[in-house]
């Protein structure tokens, strides 16, 4: 690791103007990405900010038809918390099936999104369910938000605050694990919204991050069934290709962890 | 047996310093004005060392030294060595390049050091090392086998032209060829043995520490031999003579033969020591294990076996090239062809086996033994090759096994080994009614109702432990013997140190060969400790791999204790006014049979050392050596089963069940064996399924990290179910055979005899990814 301050911020506003003040600084939250890189050096920050422990960016609240969830809140508080478990129960399972116990105590939503790894299983849970981010600057879509691999919309020094979540009629997520590192190999989060759209969508699959799988949503919208996406063809062209999984492999587990994502549904 | 004695599942005593943290490796150990080397790695696979710039870094405060290939070369430290020499089929020997323990011009694998920096802290000698300039000129690369073999290749070594170390076969060509000719049948496989990355939990260390006033070196490191790093270190790379250079091995966090080999690190750390005249630490990361520690297996092999009109085996030829990396790793020679091709004969009567192996250079990381070292190759090449014999046939695996089953002992193989007993027919049994295997097929058909591929897959494999007859691995090159010795030292008060060539790095010898001395005197193993680790305690030792601690470091324990009991009956029936031969020696005391006369150890032990009142001529004190070579190596055998399902649509396997049913002769402690069953059956099944290191074609390491590297967790294995049938071995007054490596030799076979039986399809090659298993059922 290269030296580096280390601040702990105890508000939004004072991460901001610590952000401002440091040459090369970054936010740390779980610290479980961003540690592992600078212990490789592969990251070298002036100033790490500590916002893991700001008490407004952590908790859940239900209100209404919108579940939000602060950005710092760790994996396992969000598995356990009783509001996402009666409102959306596919995050709570996500998170069950994310990293191991030791990554679930430490890393946070916020964190998972502003990396975007391509294999994060949070991404997919945005996109579906539609959800947007909230910052200390704006709002924005979900789908506005995800840029590519490892690309964010979030400005310098800009800072989740929280991610609002609108509660689905319906929503199941299935994960293929990667036998390595336990992200997502192909993962799939299936929304029925209130409204009746249907969204789905594919993480660890394309080389372009997150995606929307159109085939599918066309096929669930007319037949909310596993077996409605037995006829869809996805195509490997643009899908990742690598030791642990070819790219039509991952074609075919994304129509498989679909299937798997909807029966979970119900 | 009493409450500790042999076969008593006693509760291990190392496990309370280990598991409160109070465990002392190697990286625990701080030395006064110790200083911090870090290497700098090539990043190229193959290169020409242009030049190297280190005046920035030299300037950098807290900087001691930055040290190169070239000057470990000037002062001329000796290359490594490989310790076992193979004759080649034409009668050369092996071909072998020379590996400097920094590379001063040419660096043949990615992480090959090239220089190393010496500091006041480990930060700064990694900042100092970024500011280390090295300009590389990159060659060509070969990456596989296939690629260094073709003509034209890229070569590593001018000694060794086609970058073929050695062409070397066993057996007997001519009786094979002759029993093919006369088969009924013919069953052919072609399969690769993947390459495996070691992973012990402690990454390798070393401190070396140079004493200029004595002209004296101590070196702490992670080594499973610190005797053997010590003669290697003083005979061959010309560092310190052997009796001013003190090998200690502290606790040591795993090692699976990765900690056998006497690394550039190691000697890099002594000669800077006393460069800088300070002591210098190197504590490797995750990273330089994955690049450095010499790797396992990767073979690729033909085996064709000839059976006759009634499915007996006539004949088995197998061709196998090994991979060996860069460099000759110091036992890297006898994996492939001593270690693997003696065993070609499984539990099998094989008439005529023959057998060729080509070992080839590439620009990888080298390759030495890794638990089992050969023998798994060996068992998972016989065991999917009898497999695919009984399905060509249409007839039960375990028939067919059966049918050709040795049971007559001793059994001469036509590949060197002569089995000393066994009885496979046991094993076997034992496992197919553990599994219930006769209600397989209505098993399978339910699970097919319900949509999943089940599968059923057997393993039976034989290996030879207890290594080695010093006589007989001398006549086939290897430059050691393989004795061990051991020291018993009864204090004054009764008290008892046990010293041992062993060493232990995760085995409970610090439990198990206490037992032996419970055993034999009745005493609590709370009055006995076992030191080992040390050369200046321990007065030699071979060190632990190839399951030999028990049956050829316990037995020299035991030839010791009973010189030790010898001159302590002696001493008792001179203080009982008794004869020698009514002595016997119970619950700590020795007795006058058929009386109650009696004197308790720490009174004979006591009169030792007082020597107030000894018989005449006896020499005072309680302490005795032993030096014991075996006769032969020991073959623990059995039956592995393993039942899963495989789901269709992903291609990823469940276990439903394992079964696995060992003959491992006497057991000293069930609790440990069954310990070292497990973790040898997950490092198999992690063959099987989950580890590869891999490289791209130009030698760039594609899985260097756990990121990519797949080692198996708690929850990709099943629980097991155990059991034990017994064979005494014959060859050493304990009976023990060995129990450390049968996990990993034999369970890879069963799993992927299960994948292929669920699937329909046995085109599968290890690791059984999802995506391979997909494509083996999807095309
Ligand atoms: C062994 C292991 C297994 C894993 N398995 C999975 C898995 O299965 N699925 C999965 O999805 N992930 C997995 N991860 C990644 C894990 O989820 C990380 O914790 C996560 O990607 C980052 O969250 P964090 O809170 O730890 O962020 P940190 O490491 O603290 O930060 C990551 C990045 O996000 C920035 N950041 C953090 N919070 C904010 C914020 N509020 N606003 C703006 N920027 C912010 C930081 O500056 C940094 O650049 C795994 C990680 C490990 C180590």
């Amino acid at each position: 690791m290269y030296e580096t301050t280390y601040h702990r911020a105890s508000s939004v506003d004072e991460a901001a103007a610590l952000f401002a003040k440091g040459s090369e600084a970054k936010f740390l939250a779980g610290g479980h990405t961003l540690l592992p890189v600078m212990k490789q050096r592969l990251a070298g920050p002036s100033d790490v900010i500590d916002i893991g422990k700001i008490k407004d960016l952590i908790g859940v609240q239900l209100s209404g038809d919108t579940l939000v969830i602060k950005a710092a809140t760790t994996y396992y508080d969000i598995m356990t918390n009783t509001d996402v478990k009666k409102a959306i129960p596919a995050i709570s399972y996500l998170t069950s099936v994310l990293g191991d116990p030791a990554v679930r105590h430490r890393g946070t939503i916020g964190g998972s999104i502003a990396n975007n790894d391509p294999a994060a299983d949070f991404p997919a849970a945005l996109i579906s369910l539609g959800a947007t981010v909230k910052t200390n600057k704006r709002s924005i879509a979900a789908e506005d938000f995800f840029k590519g691999l490892f690309t964010t919309a979030l400005e310098d020094g800009e800072i989740i605050t929280e991610v609002a979540f609108p509660v689905p009629e319906k929503a199941g997520y299935a994960k293929m694990r990667h036998p390595a590192s336990r992200f997502a190999l192909t993962g799939v989060f299936v929304t029925k919204t209130k409204s009746g759209d249907v969204r789905v969508a594919a993480t660890g699959a394309s080389q372009s991050g997150v995606m929307r799988v159109s085939a599918i949503e066309a096929a669930l919208k007319s037949n909310w069934s596993a077996s409605a996406i037995d006829g869809v063809t996805v195509s490997a062209a643009g899908l990742l290709s690598d030791i642990h999984g070819s790219s039509d492999y991952r074609a075919n587990l994304v129509k498989v962890m679909a299937q798997r994502a909807v029966q979970a549904a119900g | 047996m009493g409450m500790e004695g042999i076969g008593a599942s006693v509760v291990r005593k190392e496990d309370k310093r280990f598991i409160t943290g109070k465990g002392r490796y190697v990286d625990d150990i701080k030395l006064l004005g110790m200083t911090y080397a870090h290497f700098i790695r090539s990043p190229h696979a193959h290169a020409k060392v242009k030049s190297i710039d280190s005046s920035a870094a030299e300037a950098m405060p807290g900087v001691v030294a930055v040290l190169t290939g070239k000057q470990i070369v000037d002062d001329k430290v000796g290359n490594l060595i490989c310790g076992w020499a193979i004759t080649s089929k034409d009668g050369s020997p092996m071909k072998m390049g020379a590996w400097p323990a920094m590379a001063p011009e040419t660096v043949r694998f990615v992480g090959q050091a090239v220089a190393v920096v010496i500091a006041e802290s480990k930060n700064v000698a990694r900042d100092a090392a970024e500011a280390v300039v090295v300009e590389y000129e990159e060659l060509q690369a070969v990456a596989d086998m296939p690629s260094a073999l073709k003509p034209g290749a890229p070569q590593l070594h001018p000694e060794a032209p086609g970058n073929v170390v050695y062409d070397w076969h066993i057996g007997d060509e001519a009786a094979v060829n002759a029993a093919f000719s006369k088969a009924a049948n013919v069953v052919t496989l072609e399969l690769t043995n993947n390459r495996l990355a070691p992973n012990a939990m402690e990454p390798r260390a070393a401190i070396a520490d140079y004493d200029a006033a004595e002209e004296h070196f101590t070196l702490y490191t992670t080594s499973q031999n610190p005797h053997v790093a010590r003669l290697v270190l003083s005979a061959f790379y010309n560092i310190a003579p052997e009796h001013k250079l003190r090998v200690i091995a502290p606790d040591v966090g795993g090692g699976f033969g990765s900690k056998i080999f006497i690394y550039p690190e190691e000697m890099v750390a002594l000669w800077a020591s006393k460069k800088v005249g300070r002591p210098v630490k190197w504590t490797g990361d995750r990273t330089e294990a994955f690049l450095t520690d010499a790797h396992g297996r990767d073979h690729i092999s033909k085996a064709e076996m000839a059976f006759d009109a009634d499915h007996k085996i006539l004949g088995l030829r197998v061709k196998t090239h090994a991979n060996f990396g860069a460099y000759m790793s110091l036992f890297s020679s006898s994996v492939p062809t001593y270690l693997y091709a003696t065993l070609l004969s499984g539990q099998y009567n094989i008439p005529a086996i023959y057998a060729e192996v080509m070992g080839v250079y590439t620009n990888t990381t080298p390759v030495d033994a890794y638990r089992g070292a050969g023998r798994p190759e060996a068992s998972y090449l016989l065991e999917r090759l009898v497999e695919t014999a009984a399905r060509q046939f249409k007839v039960d695996p375990a028939e067919l096994r059966r049918k050709n089953f040795i049971t007559q002992f001793p059994h001469q193989t036509p590949v060197i080994m002569a089995y000393d007993t066994g009885d496979f027919n046991a094993s076997l049994d034992s496992a197919m009614k553990a599994i219930d295997y006769a209600g397989f097929p209505a098993r399978k058909a339910a699970a097919k109702a319900q949509g999943k591929l089940r599968g059923i897959g057997l393993s039976c494999y034989i290996e030879a432990c207890g290594i080695a007859p010093s006589k007989a691995v001398g006549s086939l090159g290897a430059g050691v013997g393989l004795w061990e010795s051991a020291e018993i030292r009864v204090n004054p008060v009764g008290t008892i140190e046990v010293l041992t060539g062993s060493h232990s790095h995760g085995q409970g010898h610090e439990t198990t060969f206490c037992q032996l001395i419970a055993e034999r005197l009745g005493v609590p193993i709370s009055q006995v400790s076992i030191v080992h680790g040390d050369t200046d305690k321990v007065q030699f030792g071979m060190g632990t791999y190839g399951s030999r601690s028990a049956a050829v470091g316990l037995t020299a324990i035991l030839k010791a204790m009973e010189k030790v009991e010898a001159k302590a009956k002696k001493i008792a029936a001179h203080a009982l006014e008794a004869s020698e031969g009514d002595i016997v020696i119970e619950n700590g005391e020795f007795k006058v049979t058929g009386t109650d006369k009696s004197i308790a150890l720490p009174m004979v032990a006591l009169a030792a050392y007082t020597a107030h009142n000894l018989p005449d001529g006896m020499e005072p004190g309680l302490k005795e050596t032993a030096f014991y070579d075996p006769t032969n190596f020991t073959f623990p055998a059995g039956t592995y089963i393993c039942e899963l399902e495989v789901d269709e649509a992903t291609g990823k396997t469940s276990f439903v069940n394992f079964v696995a049913a060992d003959d491992f002769g006497r057991l000293i402690n069930p609790m440990i064996v069954e310990g070292q069953v497990h973790g040898g059956l997950v490092q198999g099944i992690g063959q099987a399924l989950l580890e590869h290191a891999i490289y791209d074609s130009n030698g760039q390491p594609v899985t260097a990290s756990f990121m990519d590297y797949a080692m198996p967790r708690a929850d990709d294995v099943p629980s097991f179910k155990l059991s034990h049938t017994t064979t005494l071995c014959p060859g050493n007054p304990l009976g023990v055979k060995g129990c450390g490596e049968a996990g990993a030799i034999g369970a890879s076979a069963a799993v992927i005899n299960a994948i292929t039986d669920a699937i329909g399809n046995n085109k599968l090659e290890m690791p059984a990814t999802p995506d391979r298993v997909w494509h083996a059922i999807h095309g």
